[in-house]
């Protein structure tokens, strides 16, 4: 009853329904269904190999699910290529660092911000040259911390600085909803840290989807987790309710414990 | 591109121009009449090499069909002056509009496949255009088709008088860089060099980056058409021959070697190709000897071409 | 009718060299991940051996065996000296090295041979009629070609499916770096399966020289049509490679025989022979593009890749 009251004042921005993928024997999403709601940072946890990142590239349409449906404000995005996607307000940052490694990091988010702004068909006036384009580029590096690096080749970045740039090339895209591939991998403690009071600003703007393995960002973090093992969805719910789940504990949280976060 | 320092890139480049221009002025003075159909050639070739670059260097588009519109470009000023039209003012559009056509149909079946396979059928559709042309028997068939007359421009300009045709070259040459140069910075170009560089990121933050890639290689086929246009005028002759695969490859070799992706490699690069051949062929008929296993030693060791040499010198 | 069969023989032969060379060439770019544009020269060589070989030797059988065992040789040599190096780097790189070869190759043939080409002619023996059917007759040495081609064909099959070495390559052709680790010599079965593609090169080279031709640049054109097999049958598919042959072979083959017939019953006769040699260069590449828009991924393609 709750629910469904719910459900009527604030329809799902995302809607993933019933989605499968499999790859030759294996289902890498097995009966997938899951919300998102407006406003909300909705944490996606799970061990290795729970198919975290294969959902998000169903998602964002890297990859094409086997059946099943994906709505998206309204409207049903399952099989749009990722372009269209992006178009309509989808953004994703990526688990392994996917950059244009022969730009700066200004061109970099230029671009996506060049992506969001009419079209690319013209031929002559410089893009470099566009006020608002370098301005964009440079709010959204401004916000990831990323400001003075601005004109700094992508490959001669660290691969903290380079996380963060994956997070402002998101952004640039005025996303209406943000699906963040492990954002934080590979970042060192101060960097985490910095991550994590982003996200805080960043919610209140935008819709989060965080695929994450930091459990203390996830807890800090999360209006509700969904909990994934082998790409099913074992439990979904506000962290405390989670936290409490025996289920979630044995299958996740019990490893958790034994390893080690930050490297 | 780099920031306008004097350093061994810009200096070689600006000689190299100058060289160019004064061409004429130094054939006149000596009476040497060969190296300037020699380079008005080697200009042609470099406008050719030019716009090659723009879909491989810019784009990471591994064309190895480009010698068609060379192809397409001469046989268009060759059958419409064969048909009685001899005015530049229509044979030279029709060029450039049948280089569009054949590459927008080209290039959207060839951009359904990528790597190697995208090189194999851009050959295979060069090669087809090959084995067309040699069919037209009305026109020559393998034997080509001699143009008795070249392009009018009602009274503009002469194309038979030898130094007003090479300035004409060199103006479409220097044009041809100067609107690539263009292109490559403007909005356009930021996306499809993106698009070479990491496709699924420009994907994913919106560029549907295959109707970006035809559109760049339409337009590099549309100036590689006029490149033949020029060519067909300066042979008085046009044949097949100018479109077998073993052209492209001659083409690709310029730009590489030159360097891929630097706005006046594909010039450099065509210069010091034509000028060896030219050279070794006076030493001995057989000079692809030499020329094949250069090639090899080229593609192992000297990366980025002749451009990225200098570069490299530039910087150390 | 005793036409259209004669025709169909003569597009299933040609589909079968098409096969052998196009099968050389996707097994060195299914295992190496090698493009090799010089396997056409292999293929010109095999003939050029053939013929000289027969020459000296004066007999038929022993000159095209000497041939084929030249080729092989001169595959291996080639791929130890020069294209080793090139594993492993960029697919642009392997074309435009090869793309030097092939000038090399052509050069050097001309310099040992001269322009001119060669001819092989066929002994006594090989060019009777054969009758395989009551009242058809077909020359004896296109047969041979056609029987020689499927037993090659169904010994690469067995080789590559039910032998060990035929499991080794399979694996490498889908990771490379696990059978390193497997302890095998990685060196040395890239330079037996470069060996085995030239050695099919050579041998289509050999076969079709004493009835289509023995001269500079031959191997350039029907690399093209190897390169359009390989994208119709599909991506390192060998099977797909086979099919895509016969289904080329045959219809380059009867396109050329019929269509200027064709042509001529709707247009008139001098549009019909004007056009009709065109048409028929085309259709290969009209096929080649129908496949491109309806499955680029070929016809049958090989399960992952």
């Amino acid at each position: 009853m709750v629910d469904s009251l719910a459900n009527s004042l604030a329809d799902p921005l995302l809607r993933v329904e019933n989605l499968v993928r499999s790859f030759g024997g294996i289902k890498a999403t097995d009966n997938l269904s899951l919300d998102v709601l407006p406003g909300e940072l909705h944490a996606i946890i799970g061990p290795n190999g729970a198919g975290k990142t294969t959902l998000i590239s169903q998602l964002t349409g890297q990859l094409m699910p086997n059946s099943g449906a994906i709505h998206f404000a309204g409207r049903n995005v399952t099989w749009l290529p990722s372009y269209e996607r992006s178009r309509l307000g989808l953004a994703r940052s990526f688990q392994i660092t996917c950059l244009l490694p022969d730009f700066t990091a200004a061109d970099n988010v230029a671009l996506a911000a060049q992506a969001h702004d009419g079209h690319s068909f013209r031929f002559w006036g410089a893009a470099r040259k566009e006020k608002h384009l370098r301005d964009a580029a440079q709010a959204a590096l401004t916000r990831v911390g990323l400001a003075q690096r601005a004109d700094v080749p992508v490959s001669e970045l660290s691969h903290g600085e380079q996380r963060e740039l994956e997070l402002a090339v998101a952004l640039a895209t005025k996303p209406q909803l943000l699906l963040l591939d492990e954002p934080m991998a590979g970042l060192g403690v101060t960097e985490s840290a910095r991550m994590v009071t982003l996200l805080k600003e960043l919610r209140k703007e935008v819709t989060i989807v965080l695929v994450e393995h930091d459990m203390e960002a996830v807890f800090a973090l999360a209006d509700r987790i969904t909990v994934l093992v082998y790409g099913r969805v074992i439990a979904s719910g506000d962290p405390d309710a989670i936290r409490t789940n025996e289920e979630v504990k044995r299958a996740y949280l019990g490893e958790q414990h034994a390893v080690t976060r930050h490297g | 591109m780099n920031s306008k320092k004097i350093n061994a890139s810009n200096f070689i480049v600006a000689l190299v121009a100058l060289g160019l221009l004064l061409l004429p002025a130094y054939s006149a003075l000596t009476g040497n009449i060969f190296i300037l159909t020699l380079f008005t050639r080697i200009v042609i070739f470099a406008l050719a090499a030019a716009s090659l670059n723009l879909i491989m260097g810019y784009g990471g588009m591994m064309s190895f069909g480009h010698a068609a519109y060379l192809g397409i470009g001469g046989y268009a000023v060759g059958i419409l002056a064969y048909e009685g039209i001899g005015s530049g003012f229509i044979q030279w559009p029709v060029a450039l509009a049948v280089s569009a056509l054949y590459a927008l149909v080209i290039g959207a079946l060839s951009l359904r496949t990528r790597g190697v396979y995208f090189i194999m059928i851009t050959l295979a559709f060069a090669q087809m255009a090959y084995y067309v042309t040699s069919g037209l028997s009305r026109y020559g068939g393998d034997d080509g088709l001699t143009i008795y007359k070249r392009s009018t421009f009602g009274g503009l300009i002469d194309l038979s008088n030898r130094v007003q045709f090479y300035y004409l070259c060199l103006a479409c040459l220097f044009g041809g860089i100067y609107l690539i140069w263009r292109i490559v910075n403007s909005r356009f170009g930021m996306v499809v060099r993106g698009v070479r560089s990491n496709e699924q990121r420009m994907q994913a933050i919106g560029f549907h980056a295959n109707r970006y890639r035809l559109v760049c290689f339409v337009i590099s086929g549309t100036i590689c058409g006029l490149a033949g246009a020029l060519l067909a005028n300066n042979t008085d002759f046009i044949s097949p021959a100018t479109m077998y695969w073993t052209r492209s490859g001659d083409l690709m070799v310029m730009v590489i070697l030159g360097g891929m992706g630097s706005l006046f490699g594909p010039v450099i690069g065509t210069i010091v190709f034509l000028v060896l051949e030219e050279v070794l062929s006076q030493f001995t008929e057989y000079w692809a000897l030499i020329m094949g296993p250069l090639l090899l030693l080229i593609v192992l060791f000297a990366r980025g071409g002749i451009m990225g040499v200098l570069g490299r010198l530039s910087r150390g | 009718m005793l036409v259209l069969i004669e025709q169909s023989l003569n597009g299933l032969q040609f589909g079968l060299l098409l096969f052998l060379l196009a099968a050389g060439l996707t097994l060195v770019f299914g295992i190496m991940d090698f493009v090799n544009l010089a396997h056409g020269s292999l293929y010109m060589m095999g003939a050029y051996f053939a013929a000289t070989f027969v020459a000296w030797t004066n007999s038929f059988v022993l000159g095209i065996l000497m041939a084929l065992g030249a080729t092989l040789l001169l595959g291996i040599a080639l791929e130890f000296i020069a294209l080793r190096h090139l594993y492993g780097r960029d697919h642009l790189d392997q074309v435009l090295a090869t793309f030097g070869l092939i000038l090399f190759f052509n050069d050097a043939v001309r310099l040992i041979w001269g322009p001119a080409g060669l001819s092989l002619p066929l002994p006594a023996w090989l060019t009777v009629p054969v009758q395989i059917v009551p009242g058809v007759f077909y020359p004896a040495y296109r047969l041979s070609i056609i029987v020689v081609a499927l037993a090659v064909a169904a010994l690469l099959y067995l080789v590559v499916m039910r032998t060990r070495i035929g499991m080794l390559i399979r694996a490498g052709a889908s990771n490379r770096e696990m059978i390193g680790a497997l302890g095998i010599n990685i060196k040395l079965l890239f330079t037996l399966v470069f060996g085995l593609g030239a050695a099919l090169a050579g041998l289509a080279g050999l076969m079709q020289a004493p009835i289509l031709t023995v001269q500079i640049g031959m191997g350039e054109n029907i690399l093209i049509l190897a390169f359009v097999i390989i994208v119709i049958g599909g991506i390192g598919s060998i099977r797909g490679a086979f099919l895509a042959a016969i289904f080329v072979g045959m219809i380059d083959t009867l396109g050329r025989a019929f269509l200027p017939d064709l042509l001529r019953m709707v247009l008139s006769s001098a549009a019909a022979s004007t056009a009709a040699p065109a048409l028929s260069s085309m259709l290969i590449y009209l096929l080649m593009a129908i496949v491109l828009v309806v499955r680029p991924e070929g016809l049958f393609p090989a399960a992952k890749r």
